[in-house]
C-alpha cells in the first residue's frame, strides 16, 4: 500500500500533526525509531506554555507561540490532558535586569501579548510569598500556562491511531528513495512507500531531510537537565518562576507541574552526542544551586529524580515549517525547540493548511475529536470508584501506592490506541513508579501485568524498548 | 459503615503482632488491612535465615517466622483482607480502604494500629549523573525478583550502600551465580549488621568499600557500568580517585523511609530523626487511640524487635478501647544526649507502672564506651558497651521506681559516654 502521507518522527510535533491531518480522508503512517511516542524531548522539557514574549518579533517562533498558546486550553479539553494556566514570572535580581524585563515586555507587545505587568518586589511578595531575597521585580504573563509535555502527546498519539493513523514503532528511516512520485523509506528490515513525507524528526530532522538531499538544516543536541521534587513542595510557588533569559535560552525555572510535584531546571549545554540524555554532576549541581536563587525552599533535599532531555536547536535559531527546496513533497518541520511545546497545535494547523495547496483534504464523516478521559483513580469521587469498580475490580487493585494508580488504569494503558509496550510507556500513561518510591515496590508488578496482557514473557518485558532488558532468564 | 473496635493497617509482622496481642488483651472486634496478596509484609521474600534468634531462641527464614504469627492469626480468628490499600485515615478514625472484592470500604475504628512498614530509598533521591537505562534498581526490588519471581534481574553487579539488604543481596546473587563485584559504602562504615558483613561479604571474598560511593551510571539502554570515587569527610568525591567498573546491574541499599504519608494526613506529630511519629511508651501518637509500630515507626534491625514493639502497641490499642489506660497521663520527653539519634518512645508517661524500655541509635561507631541514663540529673544506669554501632539498635531501661521519682518539668537523657 502506498501511504498518502508519512509522518517521520512520534514527538509532540509528529503526533499533533498526525491528528491534525486524520480529520480527513487520508492513509497516514506515524513512523517513531524508538518503542513508543514521546520518547524524545517531548518527555523531558518543562512543560510550558509560554505566554510568547521571548521570541523575535516577526519569526515563525514568535506565530506559533502565539497561535499555539491561544488554542492549546481547547486542545487539552479534547484530549483530556491536565492544563493550567498558571501565569509566569520573569524574576530580575538587579536593576539591570529590571530594563531586560521592560524589554521582554516590548517585545511582548510586538508579539501581541496580552495579560503582562511589570510587578515591583511588593507586589512580587504578594503573588508569590516564597521568593528568594534578591528579586527585586518581575515580568508578570498571564496568559502562561503548564501542560504535561508527554500525556498530550500520547493524547494527541491515541486520538491520530483513533482516527485510522498507523503507528509503526522502532522503524528507525535509514533510506530515502524518491521515484515517480513516490517515496520508499527504508529502516533495517521494512520498507514504506508514500506520496509525501512530513519530517518531524526532531534532533534527526536534519540528517532525514540529507536522505533526500536536502542539506539546508543543522541541528545541534541542546541538552536540559532537570530535577523533579516531591509533592510535598509541589506548591511553594503557583507561577512558572523565570530567571532572566540569555544566548542559551529562557535560564533555569521553577514551575509547578500539572501533577503537583515542583520541576526545577534546565541547565543548557550543546553536546556532540544526540542521543546522549545522561545527566552530569555539573548541571545537576549548576540547577540546584540557581534554582534556590528564585525559590530558596525548591531544595534537591525533596528530590524524586533527574533527568534530561536534548532540545533539537538549528542554526538559524528559528523553527523551519515549510516543503524541503529539494523536494515540494517533502515538508520539513524542524528545529522545534521552546517553544515547540507551546506551538504544537499552531504548527499543526500550519503544516495542514501547507498540505491543502498540495493534496485534497476532504473530512472524514466518521472523525473523533476526542480523547476519551482516561479514569483516574486518584483524581475520582468515591462515588465514581465505586462505580468503576462494579463494572470492573481491576480498578480497585492499587498497583502503585505512591501515586495510587489501579491495575484497571495500567491495562487501560497497554490497551489504548497506541498503548504502552514497556515500563517506562506505562509510567508516563499511568504515573506507576513516578512517585517516591520510583517504582521500588510497583516495578515488578508492571512487568508482570505488561507481560500478561502483552501475552509475552516477563523477561521479554524492557524498560523502554531496544535492549533496556530488565530480566535475565529464571533462577536456577 | 462498617464499624470495628481496632483497624490494622498493614499485615507484616508489626501488624500481626500487634493485633495478637490486642486479641490476648480482650479485643474481638479486630481486622487487618494488608496491601500485598498474602499476609507476612516484606518477610514473604526473605527467605535467608537470622530470623527470630531473640524471639523465638531459634533461627529462622523470613516466610518461617511470618507463618507462625500468620497461623495465630489464622488460629484466633482475627479477620484480614489481603490485596486491600488503605488511602485514607481520618482524625475520627474512620479508614478508607479498597480491593477488588468489596470496592470501595469505609470503616469507623475505635482504634487504629499503624505498621504499613518502610520503603527504599531510590535512586532518584541519590542524584547520581549518568545515563537512565535499565538495570539500576533497589535491593529489595532485586530481592522479589529472584526470590519471588524467579527471574535473574542481572550477571554482573555493584552494590551501593552496605544496609542489610544489600549484603543480603550480595550473597544471594552470588549463589544464584551472579558475580557481585563489590559493595561501596559511603559512610567509613557499613549501616548493616556486623554478622551480615561476615556471612554475606567475608565468607564470599566480595570486598566491601567505605567511604566510596557511584557518581555516574553508564549504557544508554541497559547498564554498562558505573564510575566510582572515594569521599572525603564531608562525603564528597575526591577528584582523581574515580574508577570505572563495567556491570550490568547497580542494586542500591542506601537506606529505608518508613511509609508515613497516611500518617502525615492525619495530621500526626512527626520525628524528623526516625520519619516516624512521635509516641509514648505503649507507642501511641499524639493523636488519642492511634497507634504505631514496626518500621513505620523507626527502622528496625531486627524483626524480633519490630514483634516486641507491636505487642506493646497491641496491648496500648486494648486498653485505650477498654478504657484502661493509665488516666491523666503526664509525659517527660526522653532527650537525646551525645552520640544518640534518636530514642522510641520520645516521651514516657510517668504514670506509668511499668519499667520502660527506651530503643535507640547511635549516630557512629564506638568502641569501649557506655550508655547512659539520666532521670532528673542523676545518673540512673551506666552500661559498658564494647562496640556501638549506627546499624543496631540499642536499648536502656527505664525501672519503675524511677519513673514513680519524676516530675512532669524533670528531663530524661539518653547518651553515649567514653570509659
Amino acid at each position: 500500500m502506498i501511504y498518502d502521507i508519512v509522518v517521520i518522527g512520534a514527538g509532540v510535533t509528529g503526533c499533533m500533526i498526525a491528528r491534525a491531518l486524520s480529520k480527513y480522508k487520508l492513509n497516514i503512517a506515524l513512523l517513531e525509531r524508538t518503542n513508543d511516542v514521546a520518547m524524545g524531548a517531548s518527555k523531558a522539557n518543562s512543560g510550558i506554555v509560554h505566554a510568547g514574549f521571548d521570541a523575535k518579533p516577526g519569526t515563525l517562533k514568535a506565530k506559533m507561540n502565539l497561535r499555539g498558546n491561544e488554542l492549546m486550553e481547547d486542545v487539552c479539553r479534547e484530549l483530556n490532558v491536565p492544563y493550567k494556566r498558571n501565569g509566569s514570572l520573569v524574576l530580575a535580581f538587579a536593576e539591570e535586569e529590571m530594563a531586560t524585563l521592560h524589554e521582554l515586555y516590548d517585545r511582548g507587545i510586538s508579539n501581541g501579548v496580552a495579560g503582562m505587568s511589570v510587578l515591583n518586589r511588593e507586589e512580587l511578595l504578594t503573588v508569590e510569598p516564597n521568593i528568594g531575597d534578591d528579586a527585586v521585580g518581575a515580568l508578570r504573563a498571564e496568559t502562561a500556562g503548564i501542560v504535561c509535555p508527554y500525556s498530550l502527546t500520547i493524547a494527541a498519539a491515541e486520538n491520530a491511531v483513533a482516527n485510522g493513523v498507523e503507528l509503526f514503532r522502532n522503524f528507525e528511516v535509514r533510506a530515502i528513495d524518491f521515484a515517480n512520485d513516490i517515496f520508499t523509506l527504508s529502516s533495517a528490515d521494512r520498507k514504506i512507500e508514500t506520496k509525501y513525507v512530513i519530517n518531524a524528526a526532531g534532533l534527526f530532522a536534519d540528517e532525514i531531510a540529507a536522505m533526500i538531499g536536502d542539506n539546508s538544516l543543522h541541528i545541534t543536541a541542546r541538552r536540559g537537565e532537570y530535577y523533579i521534587l516531591d509533592k510535598s513542595v509541589g506548591n511553594l510557588v503557583t507561577h512558572t518562576i523565570f530567571q532572566c533569559p540569555s544566548k542559551m535560552g529562557k535560564g533555569i525555572l521553577v514551575a509547578p507541574t500539572t501533577h503537583g510535584n515542583l520541576l526545577i531546571g534546565p541547565s543548557a549545554i550543546d553536546i556532540d552526542d544526540k542521543d546522549d540524555v545522561s545527566t552530569t554532576a555539573e548541571g545537576l549541581k549548576e540547577v540546584s544551586t540557581l534554582a534556590l536563587k528564585s525559590v530558596p525552599g525548591a531544595s534537591t533535599r525533596f528530590a524524586i529524580t533527574s533527568f534530561s532531555g536534548n532540545r533539537a536547536h538549528e542554526d538559524k535559531n528559528d523553527f523551519t515549517i515549510e516543503p524541503s527546496s529539494v523536494n515540494g513533497h517533502f515538508i520539513n518541520v524542524a528545529g522545534i525547540e521552546s517553544p515547540g511545546l507551546t506551538g504544537s497545535p499552531a504548527i499543526a494547523e500550519y503544516v495542514e493548511n501547507i498540505m491543502r495547496n498540495l493534496i485534497a483534504l476532504q473530512p472524514k464523516e466518521n472523525y473523533i475529536a476526542t480523547r476519551e478521559k482516561p479514569f483516574r483513580y486518584h483524581l475520582a469521587t468515591d462515588d465514581e470508584r465505586r462505580a468503576v469498580i462494579t463494572k470492573n475490580p481491576s480498578y480497585g487493585r492499587i498497583i502503585c501506592r505512591c501515586e495510587s494508580i489501579t491495575e484497571g488504569e495500567i491495562m487501560d494503558a497497554i490497551h489504548a490506541p497506541a498503548g504502552a509496550r514497556d515500563v517506562d510507556g506505562v509510567k508516563r500513561r499511568t504515573r506507576a513508579g513516578m512517585g517516591r518510591c520510583q517504582g521500588g515496590f510497583c516495578g515488578s508488578k508492571v512487568v508482570e501485568i505488561l507481560a500478561r496482557e502483552l501475552g509475552i514473557e516477563e523477561n521479554a518485558v524492557t524498560k523502554f524498548g531496544a535492549s533496556s532488558d530488565i530480566l535475565y532468564e529464571r533462577t536456577k | 459503615m462498617l464499624k470495628f473496635d481496632l483497624v490494622v493497617v498493614g499485615g507484616g509482622p508489626a501488624g500481626m503482632a500487634a493485633a495478637l496481642r490486642a486479641r490476648d488483651c480482650g479485643i474481638k472486634d479486630i481486622i487487618i488491612l494488608e496491601r500485598a496478596e498474602t499476609l507476612g509484609g516484606i518477610l514473604e521474600q526473605c527467605i535467608h535465615t537470622g530470623f527470630g534468634l531473640h524471639y523465638f531462641g531459634e533461627e529462622l527464614s523470613g516466610p518461617e517466622y511470618a507463618a507462625r504469627f500468620i497461623e495465630l492469626v489464622e488460629e484466633q480468628k482475627i479477620e484480614y483482607k489481603t490485596d486491600t490499600m488503605v488511602t485514607d485515615i481520618s482524625e475520627d478514625k474512620i479508614v478508607t480502604a479498597v480491593n477488588k472484592e468489596d470496592g470501595l470500604l469505609k470503616i469507623q475504628a475505635k482504634a487504629v494500629i499503624l505498621a504499613m512498614g518502610c520503603r527504599e530509598r531510590p535512586r532518584g533521591a541519590l542524584s547520581i549523573a549518568g545515563t537512565r537505562g535499565s538495570g539500576i534498581m533497589t535491593a529489595g526490588t532485586a530481592q522479589k525478583y529472584v526470590n519471588m519471581d524467579g527471574y535473574m534481574p542481572g550477571k554482573k553487579i555493584v552494590i551501593l550502600g552496605s544496609g542489610d539488604i544489600g549484603l543480603i543481596m550480595a550473597r544471594r546473587m552470588t549463589l544464584e551465580g551472579a558475580e557481585v563485584k563489590m559493595v561501596c559504602e559511603l559512610m567509613p562504615y557499613s549501616g548493616g549488621l556486623t554478622r551480615n558483613i561476615v556471612q554475606c561479604l567475608d565468607d564470599f571474598g566480595i570486598p566491601l568499600y567505605l567511604s566510596t560511593t557511584v557518581i555516574a551510571t553508564h549504557g544508554t539502554t541497559r547498564l554498562e557500568g558505573v564510575t566510582i570515587a572515594q569521599v572525603d569527610d564531608k562525603l564528597q568525591p575526591i577528584p582523581g580517585t574515580e574508577k570505572y567498573v563495567e556491570c550490568d546491574t547497580l542494586m542500591l541499599s542506601v537506606g529505608l523511609i518508613p511509609e508515613n504519608e497516611l500518617t502525615k494526613n492525619i495530621g500526626i506529630s512527626m520525628d524528623r530523626i526516625t520519619n516516624g511519629a512521635v509516641v509514648n511508651e505503649m507507642r501511641q501518637t499524639d493523636h488519642e487511640g492511634i497507634f504505631a509500630c514496626g518500621n513505620v515507626l523507626h527502622v528496625h534491625d531486627l524483626v524480633d524487635y519490630v514483634t516486641i514493639e507491636a505487642q506493646t502497641a497491641g496491648e496500648g490499642a486494648a486498653k485505650y478501647i477498654l478504657g484502661q489506660q493509665v488516666k491523666d497521663p503526664v509525659y517527660v520527653n526522653v532527650t537525646t544526649g551525645n552520640g544518640v539519634r534518636y530514642t522510641v518512645p520520645q516521651m514516657v508517661n510517668i504514670k506509668s507502672k511499668d519499667d520502660i524500655k527506651i530503643y535507640f541509635r547511635v549516630g557512629q561507631i564506638y568502641k569501649n564506651s557506655k550508655v547512659v541514663l539520666t532521670c532528673a540529673g542523676k545518673v540512673v544506669s551506666a552500661k559498658k558497651k564494647v562496640k556501638l554501632a549506627p546499624g543496631e539498635m540499642e536499648n536502656v531501661i527505664i525501672p519503675d521506681e524511677i519513673l514513680a521519682t519524676l516530675k512532669e518539668t524533670d528531663e530524661i537523657k539518653v547518651e553515649v559516654a567514653e570509659v
